[in-house]
């Protein structure tokens, strides 16, 4: 199975919405790749359009968010947004059902883990920009390390119909085995 | 023990149970759209696997963006309309035809209770007012659906909303449904059905019912649903008149998909609506709601009647009740947008398309239009929009705007005066 993990990238907003991941004038695209530099770009946060064009949010795999992440539209679009961009883990307090539901089905990782853990990985971040961020699948943890050294390791616990889409390589392939 | 209606749903679609708590369910209906429908129709294309589980079973319409506004939009349309013919899918909704899916396939007499559906569209919820289970998928879901005729959800849990009372005048499903999702946050239903019952929902008409449902998903759930009664039954008659010997009948067969007296929720609300004040949003979620007092002279430049939530012919009526001999401010840009070719046509024989044109409306042809800033009616960065819509998040209907979702009666209202404006003023 494919590697999940790389760098993170922080957001401390709950409830981020589908249309901010990737507003609805883009849906009028017919290929994934044409969604690439449009993701987030009508988040604001603090009051403060978001940067898209941070070097560190541009380096980032893994997005580490607080709750209901994906609420609103089932629009897949913004899961694919985050896929063209090379994150292949959004982990959070909690997910919007749809959201959550397309990230399998497109056979990467919404990760749930408890407000304590988000906040361990959020004051790690604090200390130092660079946070490395692992998911080991088979024992169901979260290792987060910072530039020097710092580890935090939570553990998560995932649905295994879910753990199967993904080693499947999402819910199409699995599905048309099965059914 | 007793089941909850979804439950006996989920029981007598089942597939498959891949752990105990996952349940692959037989899909009765796939209904889908030129917004997520496109991408599923190519890559099923590319991958060899251009197949429909039954074009019967598959309902198409275009609605997001119609006619067409650009190359881009007309290139989604045609992938629909091509797919459409090739697999010979006779529901299909085109130009002139079509309408908010929502509105246009309930419309259809395409749902019964106790029916599965899914479609590309997170407000599929609004069909649980026939006592069906519909949710929202994305495109792979959506692809699988097509394909397969499954989609897999979650052991579904209930949440029981119980609304008591009696609605006080100028108050609708739109203000009741505002003030829940107020209460319980806009993911306090996450995986959870909502279902609605108690005496206040026994009593409405489907299309309020359906107003309830439609924003299930605000609140995060999977869906809404109503039980399926008299109501139901009246509402479906001219479709299922051969079914049945009578609508006694059917009212009987259809309370099989009640839920059981001793069903067990994973929680219950109840709230009495008696003295429920409108109902408006500020701010760019639907949970950020306040009585109408609270917000009362709040400037709007732009009115919005319309929607898969409240563009059907009940909400036309019921603003028309205001505008009729009166003209909207100066300072507001009025816009109709009734939901479907049939609701266009009605609202021209009772005439209330002449009232809103005479009051300054602009009236555009039934489509998803301004609801998600996709066409016609997008705010300028810094305007207010009084809306019937669905959802208020920052940016829906264009960078910048501001949305406050509302009934139809206080769209009127607030049409009229160029303000968030109590009706009850215009209300005789």
């Amino acid at each position: 199975m494919k590697a999940f993990g790389g760098s993170a990238f922080f957001i401390d907003r709950d409830d981020i919405n589908t249309d901010e991941i990737i507003p609805a004038k883009y849906l009028t695209e017919i290929t994934k790749r044409a969604l690439q530099p449009h993701l987030l770009e009508d988040l604001f946060l603090d009051g403060k359009e978001f940067d898209t064009q941070a070097d560190d949010f541009q380096q980032a795999s893994v997005l580490v968010t607080r709750s209901n992440f994906g609420c609103g539209s089932s629009r897949e679009h913004a899961v694919w947004a985050l896929e063209v961009n090379d994150i292949n883990v959004v982990l959070g307090e909690s997910f919007a059902r749809i959201f959550r539901q397309n990230m399998f089905n497109c056979g990467i990782l919404a990760v749930e883990l408890s407000k304590a853990d988000i906040d361990k990985l959020f004051a790690l971040a604090q200390g130092d920009g660079t946070i490395k961020i692992g998911i080991e699948l088979d024992k169901d943890t979260v290792v987060a390390e910072n530039g020097k050294g710092e580890k935090v390791e939570c553990s998560f616990s995932m649905n295994p119909f879910d753990k199967e889409l993904v080693a499947a390589g999402g819910w199409l392939a699995y599905a048309d085995q099965k059914y | 023990m007793g089941q909850t209606i979804a439950e006996k749903i989920f029981a007598a679609h089942l597939r498959d149970t891949p752990t105990p708590e996952n349940m692959v369910l037989d899909i009765d209906v796939i209904m889908c759209h030129e917004i997520t429908t496109p991408i599923a129709i190519m890559d099923l294309v590319d991958k060899g696997m251009d197949r429909v589980i039954d074009p019967k079973r598959i309902k198409a319409v275009i609605d997001h963006v119609t006619p067409a506004k650009d190359s881009k939009t007309a290139t989604q349309a045609k992938i629909m309309r091509d797919w459409a013919r090739r697999h010979k899918i006779k529901d299909f909704f085109d130009v002139g035809r079509n309408g908010v899916c929502h509105a246009l396939f309930p419309e259809k007499g395409f749902i019964r209770p106790g029916n599965t559906v899914i479609m590309g569209d997170s407000h599929t919820c609004t069909h649980g007012a026939f006592g069906a289970f519909a949710a929202g998928v994305g495109t792979t879901d959506l692809e699988v659906g097509i394909l397969k005729g499954v989609c897999a959800f979650r052991k579904p849990k209930s949440m029981k909303i119980e609304v008591t009372g009696t609605l006080p005048i100028g108050v609708y499903a739109k203000d009741v449904i505002l003030k829940i999702i107020k209460q319980l946050t806009v993911n306090g239903a996450t995986d959870m059905v909502m279902e609605f019952c108690g005496p206040v929902v026994e009593q409405m008409d489907m299309s309020s019912r359906m107003t309830l449902c439609n924003m299930s998903v605000e609140a995060g759930a999977t869906s809404g649903l109503c039980l399926p009664d008299k109501v139901t039954a009246e509402y479906l008659w001219p479709f299922i008149q051969e079914d049945y010997a009578s609508l006694e009948d059917a009212v009987e067969d259809f309370s099989t998909w009640h839920s059981d007296p001793d069903a067990e929720y994973a929680e219950t609300l109840t709230i009495d609506v008696s003295d429920l004040r409108p109902q408006v949003t500020y701010d760019y979620k639907p949970d950020k709601v306040k009585d109408i007092d609270d917000l009362a002279g709040a400037r709007i430049d732009q009115v919005y009647i319309g929607s898969c939530t409240n563009g059907r012919i009940e909400d036309i009526r019921a603003a028309a009740s205001i505008l009729r001999g009166r003209t909207i401010a100066d300072t507001v840009r009025g816009i109709l947008t009734p939901a479907t070719p049939a609701i266009y046509s009605q609202a021209l024989d009772e005439g209330l398309i002449k009232i809103f044109m005479d009051a300054g409306f602009c009236v555009l042809n039934p489509t998803c239009g301004a609801c998600l800033g996709m066409s016609s009616g997008v705010l300028a960065e810094g305007e207010s929009c009084a809306s019937t819509t669905n959802r208020n998040f920052n940016g829906r209907m264009g960078k910048g705007g501001m949305v406050h979702l509302m009934s139809p009666l206080c769209a009127a209202a607030a049409a009229v005066t160029g303000e968030i404006t109590d009706p009850a003023q215009f209300i005789n």
